[in-house]
């Protein structure tokens, strides 16, 4: 099937070819890390996990996100979600990609990276994060593929899959639970700290997943010949709206706690990223900037009116996507080492390289999840009526 | 490397004779040179758990700390990066409140609030960087409570960093080595308590970019039968010893002051006492 992703029009190619020039500065400000070594990001010695250590830990959430659409669709034979089933899989396939380059891109000697392998440690929960996301990536390129070449051939998947689905629906909480007990798990940092972390991890994720497959639905009925289905995507907006109602509460749920108790340790953090500590005030603007976005995008997605308006329904979708971005690809990690450990304000913002560098993984995600979906859209333009007999390709 | 020529023949042999192949005569070979080459010495001193307890009435004079900080940084070959965002440190100091937060209260005495502390790596008995280090990079010495690093294996993703409750490890965020003054490098087994110096001299390992490295209780002059380097340039405001042998001196220390630990709560167990006193 992977023929289908060197056919393409001049739009795709321009697509690709500007992918690959981002792809290409991005690993340029690799080389330049990799020889003179992670002192070229803003990251420091009180504040030693940044930008990347951010995104990867928010793509395990976008990953894990695709079993809101798996799971509705193979255990409760939700027939809307049968023609994006495999545009969930194909979301979690890139994002466990650009998961594992982000590790990689953060690690001080990459070239040992396979110690890990050479020596397996269980006690550490990154063995276990490595062994679920190697899992996952195995289970979704398997399922995906595989339900996307018995459509292109007109038959049934075979029974021998099914397994497998049932697993991988399983299977996809665990990725951002065990991201979150990397978190969760450790002594003397407050914002981490909580038994609600694991839960705000995954209602964040699922409201995030879904807005980013929302937008990528949108582009596709837009772009191309493929209808994802307007009843799908009203759906995915309500499944993002409970979810980001659920974490708006968890969040809030912390902030009693730490005022309520009023422990200054657990304070600290949640006044460093709202009002700033001492003048320290970078990073107020990215969550005031998060609480806005949320603000402005739950009534869109709660009230059914403004929801099945698709222009105002792209807006909130974007908006939910950019704020938890900005809430676990940012905030999350900086509000874990500020302040530290000695109660000093040490503040972190990402360089040029960094961002560059992390930019460059975001291209490859995106490339990846091009080439997956040419595949996938190519396949579904033949097929074009979807397995119940509903068209699934529009007349343009 | 020592090994006579009777005995290589018989290695040589044996393998042959056996039909093992080369790989394993020359295993065979390496095993003999091992254990040749590396015999303990017999000065080396040991102990079950290594502890320290800081005696801060000695601290009296800025050259106090000054000393111990020197002593132990010069023979380490920790590096000066200049900057603190990248700054690298084994032993240092900082004030009651930023060293114990949470203990202190609006009416202490000026003296003790702003006074400096000795802080350093506490060799938790559970030890939270070694409960997260992926590849055992670092990792409690099973005889002695030491804990310690593996620079050549560490992979540099700094999840003991986000572990340690203390701030006591420090990553090499580029080459440390142009960093490092050789002038002033020191001899691992300096001895501090007097005797001839000979500056200049790199014998303990140097580190690369990309690992993390903090205190690891001079591991190697306690092998030479040497206290560590801070505790003898201390002078007696360091006091070092076994915490499992009830005689021991540190135990008479701990059991004739009180003492308080950084961070009990998060039950890390440090092995690192502190005597507060103006």
């Amino acid at each position: 099937m992977l023929e289908l992703a060197i056919k393409g029009s001049r739009k795709y190619w321009s697509w690709v070819i500007f992918l690959l020039a981002v792809i290409g500065a991005g690993f340029v400000s690799y080389l330049y890390q990799f020889r003179v070594g992670l002192g070229v990001t803003g990251m420091s010695r009180d504040v030693s996990w940044g930008l990347y250590i951010g995104q990867f830990t928010y793509l395990v959430g976008v990953a894990a996100s695709a079993v809101t659409i798996v799971l509705p669709y193979y255990l409760h034979n939700y027939k809307k979600y049968g023609r994006i089933a495999v545009l969930g899989e194909f979301v979690a396939v890139a994002s466990v990609i650009m998961c594992m380059l982000f590790i990689f891109v953060d690690l001080g000697q990459p070239l040992r990276v396979l110690n890990v392998l050479l020596h397996p440690t269980p006690n550490s929960v990154m063995f276990f994060d490595m062994l679920v996301l190697s899992g996952y990536l195995f289970l979704n390129i398997l399922c995906g593929w595989y339900v996307l070449g018995a459509e292109r051939k007109g038959v049934p998947p075979s029974a021998w899959i099914k397994p497998f689905l049932i697993v991988a629906i399983c299977w996809a909480p665990s990725i951002h639970i065990v991201t979150a007990f990397l978190y969760q798990g450790l002594p003397g940092r407050h914002y981490w700290l909580t038994a609600i972390m694991a839960a705000k991890f995954l209602s964040s994720a699922f409201a995030s997943g879904p807005s980013l497959l929302i937008v990528i639905s949108l582009i596709l009925r837009k772009f191309t010949r493929f209808d994802p289905g307007w009843e799908a995507i009203q759906t995915m907006a309500k499944t993002s709206a409970y979810f980001l109602i659920a974490t708006i509460a968890f969040y809030l749920f912390e902030v009693f706690t730490a005022f309520y108790s009023n422990i200054p340790g657990h304070i600290e953090p949640i006044k460093y990223l709202f009002t700033g500590i001492h003048g320290h005030t970078k990073l107020v603007p990215v969550m005031w900037i998060c609480t806005a976005l949320i603000a402005v995008a739950l009534p869109i997605l709660i009230i059914p009116s403004a929801r099945r308006n698709e222009r105002a329904l792209g807006f909130a979708a974007v908006a939910t996507f950019l704020a938890l971005w900005l809430e676990k690809g940012i905030s999350l990690v900086v509000g874990g080492f500020v302040p530290n450990p000695f109660e000093r304000v040490v503040e972190y913002w990402p360089t040029v390289p960094e961002a560059f560098i992390a930019l460059g993984v975001w291209g490859i995600g995106l490339f990846v999840l091009t080439i997956l979906y040419k595949v996938a859209i190519s396949v579904k333009e033949e097929v074009v009526f979807d397995k119940y007999g509903e068209r699934q390709i529009g007349a343009k | 490397m020592s090994i006579n020529r009777r005995q290589f023949l018989k290695i040589a042999g044996a393998s042959t004779l056996l039909g093992l192949g080369s790989i394993t005569s020359i295993e065979l070979l390496e095993k003999v040179e091992a254990s040749q080459l590396f015999k303990k010495n017999p000065k080396a001193i040991k102990a079950k758990r290594w502890g320290m307890v800081v005696d801060t009435r000695k601290f009296q004079t800025e050259e106090d700390y000054k000393r111990v900080i020197e002593a132990c940084h010069r023979i380490h070959n920790v590096p000066d990066m200049g900057n603190p965002k990248e700054e690298i440190k084994w032993i240092w100091t900082d004030t009651y409140e930023h060293a114990f937060p949470g203990q202190e209260s609006p009416y202490l005495s000026g003296d003790i609030e702003h006074k400096p502390l000795i802080v350093l790596c506490n060799h938790c008995n559970n030890p939270p960087c070694v409960r997260v280090c992926p590849t055992k990079a670092t990792f409690k010495r099973k005889e002695d409570g030491i804990v310690m690093m593996d620079m050549h294996r560490c992979i540099g993703c700094r999840f003991c960093m986000a572990g340690c409750p203390f701030g006591a490890r420090s990553f090499n965020w580029r080459d440390p080595r142009p960093f490092i003054n050789e002038e002033k490098s020191l001899p691992y087994d300096t001895t501090f308590a007097g005797g001839s110096i000979k500056k200049g001299v790199l014998t303990f390992p140097t580190r690369m970019r990309g690992v993390v490295e903090k205190c690891t209780f001079c591991y190697e002059r306690l092998a030479a039968g040497l206290m560590p380097a801070c505790v003898e340039a201390s002078q007696g405001a360091l006091i070092f010893g076994d915490l499992n042998d009830p005689h021991s001196e540190i135990r008479e220390m701990l059991s004739a002051n009180f003492t308080i630990r950084r961070k009990p709560e998060l039950g890390t167990e440090p092995s690192v006492f502190y005597i507060i006193g103006g």
